[in-house]
């Protein structure tokens, strides 16, 4: 059943961006474009919807559909690890607990934001609106293909089309200097990411002889076995760099903050929702491989859990509201490698999904503030906002409690989850990671605070104290209006509050799919995706492990441990015994949790709303941190001076090298070739031509003498001849 | 009277060669060479008539039968070039004459 409809949910989106690339930019108007591609993505959701439910309908052992749409790379003989192995690659789409939960996360909140966008876009001109939702439709397709491709290289076309589309949308406003760089600059850090994926990919090719993640699963343990982990270390080392690439983490995450630079819902859907979570979802695809190289996984999680604690720092003072979300995304992109690090797929593929919606929210939101504060991003010309934006303030408010892991919204599930695995996994990671909880709860309430309470600091504008009172006053007559004639902050069209509405309510109860037992749920979740992070073997018994715990036992870790006992069993040395705590002692953790956020909510509170002022003082006085802080640690900098200077001088370097030994070399036998001409023609002129002329000037010289006898005067010559017959005959008569 | 003798006529051809070779040397007038010339081949003349005489042998005569012919269609042939050359150079000196040198 779902094998007939499941190619068709990368394919409309594809549908949709073709119509309105070919047709749209010159012949659709605005209402068709936006008709094209929100149907598209509309029906790819239900679709998605349905395969989701019939996923659900089998048995937790048989949730595994593959589809084979086409044959791509026909058998060819390639050299392996073992001996002569056959190249064959099929457009083959799989779908299985996690590619399902990603192709609903993908498609729906894609949707919204299709939506959003109708009524964000609304001032562009008609060519450039079919032009953007020709690039979104056209994400989303390789979006889906990324996620629902069934081996590495079908994921490797979806992972290098959302790159283009990525690029596309951030320089969408191409005019603009910054927007263009940005672009480049994304696209060109990506490059440094997937040159490590392809490396990885060829390694895993050359190593299991396939590329299909469910043979390549299988075969793991038993690879690991007869050839050590180190081969497999490698590999997955170079998939983490394909995934830092993707994911911003350490150290290539610097593209994404700069990525801002196009449109807000672009930045909600790509650089927040789905997009930046490919890597994140790379590693969840390859949870097994992850589990047979343990130091990698240390690594994974030093770098998740360094990137989450940086980029957290920063976010919390940057000013621009749309940079604040940036890093946050960046540093919560950090907490989802930090758990696959400690082997916490499930609760990284989790917080993916809880992230998504809270995040798509916060962007949306911000998206909100910006049109109605006419293209102010700068945080210090807002505040007070809330009397105006009476319906993005709830929003956000709802996004910002999220995130910062208040319950009962979705963040706090997911994001303790988290922090639970890296207690059990390591201490100091799990301390960062909860310093870091603390920023994040500080720095997404000092955006709210900024931005919606406290005294209005923005432009003046015509009649500021009459709108004061009735702040909603009905925004919908001029709806879709753009950023025409400011005239003070006002509340976005339905077109948009309706997805943010819809968002906040996702990310109210998106967590309550996975509340761990400590608190009376069953961690759907979990024991849903399990079957994705298992080899074949163990799926089964993974499968048959929640019923028997639910039954038995309360406490939490066992659903997974359980889980893991599977693994270690199909291999031999893969994860380790899974400790866990008490349910005391979880619960404990939970409330420690929940009392870090809330400090660090009461903290933002104290210096950004009962004492404005407080916060600047502060940063006088420690300037140094603070100026650190803001100026990103300088990494940019640092990047400048080193990568991209570095390559410039490598360039001037060759060129100098090229000018200089390469041409020169090309010049000097040039140069040679006409001396040793030179020489030649001075031989043949002097020493081969003196030869020929030298004999003929040596006879004219001899002639000389013997000319003289030709006086021409006849008596001369008749004297002669008397002498010589007088001379003749006197010798006969004499000699006779 | 003493009988003329083949010495006789030999004495006298030898002298008139050698008036004529001494002309030929000596004189720059193309002229006076080309009579020179003429001496010499009538001593020559002389010497073959003479021996003619002595022998009874008509060959000698036809002989200079011969050389008075040669001679006047030489004379006829020199006179013409001289005057060609009298016509060109308005001199017939033979030191002015070095047309054959190198």
């Amino acid at each position: 059943m779902a094998d007939s409809y499941l190619p068709l949910i990368p394919l409309l989106p594809a549908a949709g961006a073709l119509l309105n690339g070919v047709a749209g930019v010159r012949f659709f108007g605005k209402r068709a474009a936006a008709a094209v591609a929100c149907s598209t993505m509309a029906a790819a959701f239900v679709l998605s919807v349905a395969a989701f439910v019939e996923l659900l309908r089998r048995p937790a052992d048989a949730r595994e559909i593959t589809v084979t749409v086409a044959a791509w790379v026909p058998p060819l003989a390639l050299e392996t690890a073992r001996g002569i192995g056959t190249f064959a690659v099929d457009w083959a789409l799989r779908l299985d607990p996690l590619s399902a939960l990603m192709i609903l996360v993908v498609s729906g909140i894609g949707f919204l934001i299709h939506v959003y966008s109708v009524a964000y876009m609304a001032a562009e001109s008609d060519g450039a609106y079919a032009r953007y939702f020709c690039y979104l439709n056209l994400f989303c397709f390789f979006m889906l293909t990324l996620v629902l491709g069934s081996n590495f290289l079908v994921m490797f076309v979806g992972w290098e089309g959302v790159g283009l589309c990525s690029y596309l949308l951030i320089g969408y406003w191409y005019e603009k200097k910054s927007a263009s760089d940005a672009g480049k600059k994304a696209f060109i850090v990506n490059r440094i990411g997937d040159f490590g994926f392809m490396l990885g990919m060829f390694l895993v090719f050359y190593t299991f002889g396939t590329l299909d993640f469910r043979a390549v699963q299988d075969m793991a343990p038993a690879v690991a076995a007869a050839a050590g982990t180190g081969v497999l270390a490698t590999i997955c080392l170079l998939l983490f760099v394909g995934a830092t690439g993707k994911s911003a983490q350490i150290p290539l995450y610097v593209w994404l903050p700069d990525a801002m630079e196009g449109p807000t819902p672009v930045s909600a859907l790509i650089h927040a929702a789905t997009m930046v979570t490919a890597g994140v979802y790379m590693v969840c695809r390859n949870a097994v491989l992850f589990s047979q190289a343990p130091d990698v996984m240390m690594v994974v999680a030093l770098i998740g859990v360094l990137t989450a604690l940086m980029a957290a720092s920063i976010g919390l003072v940057q000013n621009d509201i749309k940079r604040v979300l940036a890093y946050s995304t960046v540093s919560q992109l950090g907490y989802m490698f930090l758990a696959t690090g400690v082997g916490a797929f499930a609760a990284a593929a989790f917080h993916l999904m809880t992230h998504a919606f809270f995040k798509a929210l916060l962007f949306l939101g911000s998206g909100s503030v910006i049109h109605g504060m006419g293209g102010e991003q700068d945080m210090r010309r807002m505040g007070a906002l809330k009397r105006y934006l009476p319906v993005t303030y709830a929003t956000m408010m709802v996004g910002m409690l999220a995130i910062a892991g208040v319950p009962p919204f979705s963040g706090f599930f997911s994001k303790d989850e988290i922090l639970y695995r890296a207690f059990l996994g390591h201490k100091v990671i799990w301390v960062l990671a909860v310093i870091t909880a603390g920023m994040t709860a500080f720095y997404m309430f000092r955006l709210v605070a900024m931005t919606f309470l406290g005294a209005y600091r923005g432009p003046a504008f015509p009649g500021a104290d009459a709108h004061g009172g009735h702040p909603a006053h009905g925004h919908d007559d001029h709806a879709g209006h753009g950023h025409g004639a400011w005239h003070g902050p006002h509340e976005s069209p339905r077109m948009m509050t309706v997805p943010l509405i819809l968002l906040a309510a996702g990310a109210v109860v998106a967590g309550f799919v996975g509340i761990p037992a400590a608190l009376g749920g069953a961690n759907r979740i979990e024991h849903f995706l399990a079957p994705s992070f298992e080899p074949r073997g163990a799926v089964h018994a993974a499968a048959t492990a929640p019923s028997d715990e639910a039954a038995t036992s309360a406490s939490h870790g066992e659903g997974s441990a359980a889980v893991e006992r599977a693994a270690a069993t199909a291999a031999p040395e893969g994860t380790h015994e899974a400790p866990h705590l008490s349910t005391a002692g979880e619960l404990g953790l939970m409330a420690f949790s929940v009392v870090v956020a809330l400090t660090g909510i009461a903290v933002g509170r104290r210096l950004y709303v009962q004492q404005p002022g407080a916060a600047d003082r502060l940063a006088e006085r420690v300037p140094l941190a603070y100026r650190t802080l803001l100026n990103k640690y300088w990494i940019d900098e640092l990047y400048h001076a080193t990568v991209v200077r570095g390559t410039l001088l490598l360039a001037r370097v060759s060129w100098r090298f090229d000018a200089l030994v390469v041409d020169g070399a090309v010049n000097g036998s040039g140069w040679t070739t006409r001396f040793s001409a030179w020489v030649s023609g001075l031989i043949d002129q002097y020493i081969v031509d003196g030869l020929v002329n030298g004999t003929g000037a040596t006879l004219r010289e001899a002639s000389l003498g013997f000319r003289r006898m030709q006086t021409g005067l006849v008596q001369t010559y008749a004297l002669l001849m008397m002498i010589g017959v007088f001379a003749l005959v006197s010798a006969y008569l004499v000699l006779r | 009277m003493t009988p003329i003798t083949p010495a006789h006529y030999l004495v006298l051809s030898a002298a008139l060669f050698s008036i004529g070779l001494i002309g030929v040397l000596v004189r720059r007038n193309l002229i006076v060479i080309f009579m020179s010339i003429e001496l010499m081949l009538n001593a020559v003349n002389i010497n073959l008539v003479a021996f003619s005489q002595q022998w009874q042998h008509v060959v000698g005569q036809v002989f200079a039968l011969f050389v008075v012919a040669v001679a006047a269609a030489e004379a006829a042939i020199g006179l013409g070039i001289i005057l060609a050359f009298y016509r060109n150079k308005e001199t017939v000196n033979v030191d002015e004459i070095t047309l054959m040198r190198w």
